[in-house]
């Protein structure tokens, strides 16, 4: 257990001094909120976005970048790197575990989220009166099935990408069909229907998050669809590990 | 009793034998070198000592234990530092130590490891900052963190300039003198020579020799030359007559006797006796590189 709790500070503190990183994963939907938040057009409620502000209905959406970036770009690049590097294999002669590190890397990246989640949450309210998730207990729930999905989906890329570079270029894909079905290059409501479909069903399931935001209780299906990902991309995942 | 013992080891990967058949032992307290070209075999079979791979045929016992079945006691009691391995960018140097540190049950103290290795000044100071010859350094301190009684260390030196290299060398010594089993993994014929109580050379997945390095150059190259320009024209016959001389030819103004034995004081007896003196006197004996053309019927390549 010291180990393990040395491992996690350790990454820990290589992780705040990766300030790039940092603000990718943390700050930066925020800051596209706060860029987008001042146009004042964008402020106003509209019967396309069901009576609220485009920057209330955006919101959702800015937290998909915050999970793809985590779960699909440094996730993945970080643990490639780590195996590139010969960093597992080495801790593989010590009394410590490789999975220790693998852990304190998924009890990061969950923190990252759940930071830059409360970050966005917070400063829509009191900057622009987007209110709080409306339906908290859903919207915990949508966050936790769409990070463990994305998470998972990333774990598979650092398990099949020998290389960091090899793990980026299998991220840059998956990261822009996440992200666009996720509403963020496009919101989702120029999206034709079907394409709009297709994001509810895609990690993380930006349509359960954004019914929680709102106050509906997220579909079963699309939660469903969340936890079947993140068990198969997983399990494929934890199959196809290597250390070295 | 021998710390390791390795008896007939074989390891393939897919069609490939990377190990043909290996057998050592190696006692406590010493440095014992596995040297070979790249591709013999010798990462492999250290791979196997450090639990890292499974053998395909053939026993490896570690301090009485099984690397496979006892990794968790073996981890404890044995530092591995692996070819190639490297740290995060921005871990810093007493954070590794400690980082490290926190994995054994009775660890070293890693500030007075740090200071042993000579990186004070760059305790605070990122890895990526760091030179090759302090990253090596940086290494070797995590294998010996644990305060492990074997310590396998593979290629040590690799990339190293000659300066930081000598400095690594007594650094080893150091560490030995502790008394740390040393099993040293090596494509320097120089470093071997320098370092090793006794060595393995690996060819082909095979063992061409195990000696000291002393040992192999005589078996392989018992012949000396003695090479000097006499101060006076000299009769070869005084030369040739002696027992420890088997050839004697000229080259430019130098003399060159090629012998046996004692064939310096020998020869250097005779020009006493008849008042010569011999300038530019030089002995030339084979090193272990000239060993290893012996043993594999290859020059040896970096």
């Amino acid at each position: 257990m010291h180990a393990f709790g040395q491992i996690l500070r350790t990454e820990a503190k290589l992780y705040l001094r990766d300030i790039p990183t940092l603000m990718l994963t943390v700050a930066l939907p925020t800051l596209i909120l706060v860029v987008l938040g001042l146009i004042p057009s964008l402020r106003e409620p509209s019967p396309e976005f069901g009576n609220q502000s485009f920057v209330t209905y955006f919101t959702p959406s800015l937290l998909v970048v915050t999970l793809a970036m985590v779960g699909i770009n440094a996730l993945p690049t970080v643990l490639a790197t780590y195996r590139e590097r010969g960093i597992l294999r080495r801790l593989a002669t010590t009394p410590a575990s490789p999975l220790a590190l693998l852990t304190a890397q998924l009890v990061l990246a969950l923190v990252g989220i759940l930071a830059s989640a409360v970050l966005l949450a917070v400063i829509a309210r009191l900057a622009f009166g987007t209110p709080l998730p409306q339906h908290p207990l859903g919207f915990a729930v949508a966050l936790v099935l769409g990070t463990a999905a994305l998470l998972a989906v990333g774990l598979l890329v650092a398990a099949v990408a020998p290389t960091a570079k090899a793990a980026q270029a299998l991220a840059v894909p998956l990261f822009m069909v996440t992200m666009f079905f996720g509403g963020v290059y496009l919101p989702r409501f120029l999206l034709p229907d079907f394409l709009a479909d297709i994001g509810a069903y895609t990690p993380p399931g930006v349509q359960a998050l954004l019914d929680a935001w709102t106050g509906t209780a997220p579909h079963p299906l699309h939660l469903g669809i969340m936890a079947v990902i993140a068990v198969a991309a997983g399990a494929a995942a934890a199959r196809l590990f290597r250390w070295e | 009793m021998p710390v390791i013992e390795v008896t007939s080891l074989h390891k393939r990967y897919g069609e490939t034998v990377a190990v043909a058949d290996v057998s050592f032992d190696v006692e406590a307290g010493e440095i014992f070198g596995v040297l070979g070209p790249n591709g013999a075999g010798k990462t492999t079979t250290v791979e196997c000592v450090a639990g890292l791979r499974v053998p395909d045929g053939g026993g490896v016992s570690v301090l009485g234990l099984d690397p496979r079945r006892d990794a968790t006691r073996l981890r404890q009691l044995v530092g591995v530092q692996l070819q190639e391995s490297q740290l995060p960018d921005r871990l810093r140097v007493a954070e590794a130590l400690e980082l490290y540190a926190s994995f054994y049950r009775e660890p070293a103290d890693p500030t007075q490891l740090i200071g042993e290795l000579g990186l004070d000044e760059k305790r605070n100071t990122p890895y990526e900052k760091l030179s090759g010859g302090q990253k090596q350094r940086l290494s070797i301190a995590l294998a010996l963190v644990g305060n492990p009684r074997i310590a396998i260390l593979d290629e040590l030196t690799t990339g190293l300039d000659p300066q930081a290299r000598r400095d690594t060398w007594g650094l080893i010594e150091r560490v030995r003198d502790r008394g740390v089993t040393i099993l040293l993994v090596t494509h320097f014929m120089e470093e071997a020579e320098r370092l090793c109580d006794r060595l393995a050379v690996i060819d082909k997945g095979r063992v061409v020799a195990l000696d000291t390095p002393a040992g192999l150059v005589s078996a392989v190259a018992p012949e000396q030359r003695v090479r000097f320009r006499p101060s006076t024209p000299l009769d070869d016959r005084l030369l040739t007559g002696l027992p420890q001389v088997t050839a004697v030819t000229r080259s430019g103004g130098q003399i060159v006797v090629t012998g046996t034995g004692d064939v310096l004081h020998a020869v250097t007896s005779v020009l006493a006796r008849h008042q010569i003196t011999a300038a530019e006197l030089r002995l030339e004996q084979a090193t272990l590189d000239d060993a290893f053309v012996e043993l594999t019927g290859r020059r040896f390549v970096d």
